[in-house]
């Protein structure tokens, strides 16, 4: 019963991974940009929730309705200056840039908020409390809820591709920009609301690890981005639903792994990477089965 | 080859271009003289690196017009076209379209006046479905008579097969959409970079002879074609490119099969009897001339190809 519990558990944190790893995989699918600043954004978006809700005392879920849009013009402001003009420069000035901006995130919130590491405290039963199935597994609310908000997002992010405007015109940017500007199309622009996208996603998920568990300045790279980076790869590049799979199998070795020694949680994790990138570098899924 | 009255009658005029009397381009026909170019290059000088591959180019285009860049491969067609389109970027020389300097526009805002490329190799967007590449061409178009339906209506094969993706098509299938994609923005000058490429010539006939009824909803057209005897047929104007210069412009009707020749290969010594023999009327002198052996044709057009058509 344990086994199965460590499952269930490894499965619903999956979702959480899946949040994470979704804006990373956008922005290197439609812009070739790996976001190595990923990870740090997500900790700006948590910490800029605490902000909100310690200074306007608004309800803990309000703070989603402001920080997530906030987060969303932040990232089509720096795609459209700093991540564009290290794209003019070539994609691997992008990895040199987007390390910077992790590095000045960080010293920056280790700068005003201390390396002490917060919580996003709910305060709401719904959101703190868990049930129990039978009488070994016992199940969080606010896991099940990210859960379900990760696929609710993966879904929307889906159908916005395949059926809006802007979905099709980011998918014929990601296949070639310039064919797409013959057709009138500012790629830059495009570029810019990709990445919008990537950081609401990315906001959404660091507000939520917030809630989970606890946030420092330096959460960013040494949790979040590796996770989100085993999630995608294990997934396969530039596949949605790749991600909800690559965190779901990332998630449940974690949760094997601790079952064996609570030690061997985040190697469990990093070993499925590994065999993975040995094994099926592409990813569980292929790019080809994705429409 | 059908020629229209009057053609073979001499130019009614010779005239240098403005400012480089090296240049003789021949002037244009009466009935171009009143009209105003709808596109106008003016000393074009475009390098790729340290190579020159344009040279002082110079052409116009006026309203209906079906403008055929030919020359083999090398000379620069397609940068010149690129170039228009805004792809690739002058050292010197302006780009008027509709009297208005696009030099510096970006190549969508070009696309938005009205300058749309149907680019080499067709580029089209691999992971969209054929309704979804034209639903991006029409994205930012233009308002005019080209809907996406009517392309459907062009390319009846189109409408049933347009939930697939654009790499279960032929190739010449693949054109077809390239250019649906590009006319569903409704251009006013239409580019169209080598459209024969990789395909067969029964297909690439087909394709062209969509271009009357392209031409009929009001269109300029200016082309690149490696296949001198489809330019010629369905140009009203050619020009030669030779390593980035130009070796030749007039309309197809004025130029013998020997001139074309000359100033597609760059073979000095024919092109000088013969261009005495036509009475300077404007054949310009090929800049290359003995230096070029005829074995620097390319192969692709072999040594033996009957270049006139007809």
């Amino acid at each position: 019963m344990a086994w199965v519990n460590a499952i269930i558990q490894g499965v619903l944190t999956g979702g959480l991974y899946a949040l994470f790893a979704c804006g990373l995989s956008l922005m290197f699918g439609v812009m070739k940009v790996v976001n190595l600043a990923h990870g740090d954004l997500a900790v700006v978006a948590g910490y800029l929730a605490i902000g909100v809700i310690t200074v306007t005392h608004i309800p803990v879920l309000w703070s989603f309705i402001i920080v997530v849009p906030v987060m969303a013009v932040l990232g089509y402001v720096l795609q459209r200056t700093l991540i564009q003009g290290a794209l003019d420069r070539g994609v691997l000035t992008t990895l040199i840039v987007t390390f910077g901006l992790s590095i000045v995130i960080e010293n920056g919130l280790l700068q005003f908020f201390t390396a002490n590491s917060r919580a996003i405290g709910t305060g709401l039963p719904l959101v703190s409390g868990s049930f129990k199935v039978g009488s070994q597994i016992q199940i969080g609310y606010l896991l099940v809820i990210i859960f379900a908000v990760a696929v609710v997002v993966l879904l929307g992010l889906q159908y916005f591709l395949s059926a809006s405007k802007y979905g099709r015109l980011i998918r014929a940017v990601a296949d070639d920009k310039e064919a797409a500007q013959l057709a009138g199309a500012d790629y830059r622009h495009v570029f810019g609301i990709a990445a919008a996208i990537a950081f609401a996603t990315v906001a959404l998920a660091g507000i939520f690890y917030g809630m989970y568990s606890q946030l420092s300045p330096t959460t960013g790279t040494d949790t979040i981005l590796l996770f989100a980076f085993a999630a995608v790869v294990i997934g396969g590049l530039g596949s949605l639903w790749g991600t909800l799979l690559g965190g779901v199998v990332l998630g449940v070795a974690q949760q094997i792994g601790a079952q064996i020694n609570i030690s061997n949680e985040v190697l469990a994790g990093y070993i499925v990477f590994l065999a993975v990138l040995v094994l099926r570098p592409q990813g569980l899924t292929s790019r080809r089965t994705q429409s | 080859m059908s020629e229209p009255e009057g053609r073979g009658a001499a130019w009614t005029e010779e005239r240098g271009t403005s400012d480089e009397g090296r240049r003789h381009v021949k002037a244009p026909r009466g009935e171009r003289e009143t009209q105003t170019p709808l596109l106008e290059v003016r000393d074009l000088v475009v390098y790729h690196g340290q190579l020159r591959a344009l040279n002082d180019i110079s052409l116009r285009v006026f309203p209906g017009e079906v403008y055929a860049i030919i020359g083999a491969n090398g000379a620069g067609k397609s940068t010149l076209l690129r170039t228009i389109a805004g792809l690739n970027h002058p050292v010197t020389g302006t780009v008027l379209f509709d009297g208005e300097d696009v030099t510096r526009l970006r190549p969508e805002h070009r696309a938005t006046r009205g300058i749309v490329m149907v680019p080499e190799g067709r580029r089209l967007f691999g992971s969209l479905s054929v309704q979804e590449n034209l639903q991006v061409g029409a994205t930012y178009a233009r308002s005019g008579p080209w809907r996406i339906d009517r392309v459907y209506e062009l390319f009846d094969w189109m409408r049933e097969r347009r939930n697939q993706q654009t790499a279960q098509l032929s190739g010449g299938e693949q054109q077809a959409v390239a250019i649906g994609r590009a006319l569903v923005a409704n251009p006013r000058v239409l580019l169209l970079d080598e459209l024969s490429l990789g395909l067969a010539p029964v297909v690439v006939q087909r394709i062209y002879g969509m271009l009357p009824q392209i031409l009929a909803t009001g269109l300029t057209v200016l082309l690149v074609e490696q296949d001198v005897s489809q330019a010629l047929r369905v140009a009203s104007r050619v020009h030669c490119l030779l390593e980035g210069s130009t070796t030749l412009e007039g309309e197809p009707g004025d130029l013998t099969p020997e001139r074309v020749e000359a100033a597609y290969f760059g073979l000095g010594g024919t092109t000088a009897g013969d261009g005495s023999a036509d009475g300077g009327n404007g054949g310009q002198p090929v800049p290359s001339a003995g230096h070029r052996p005829a074995d620097a044709a390319p192969s692709a057009d072999g040594g033996s190809e009957q270049l006139w058509p007809g």
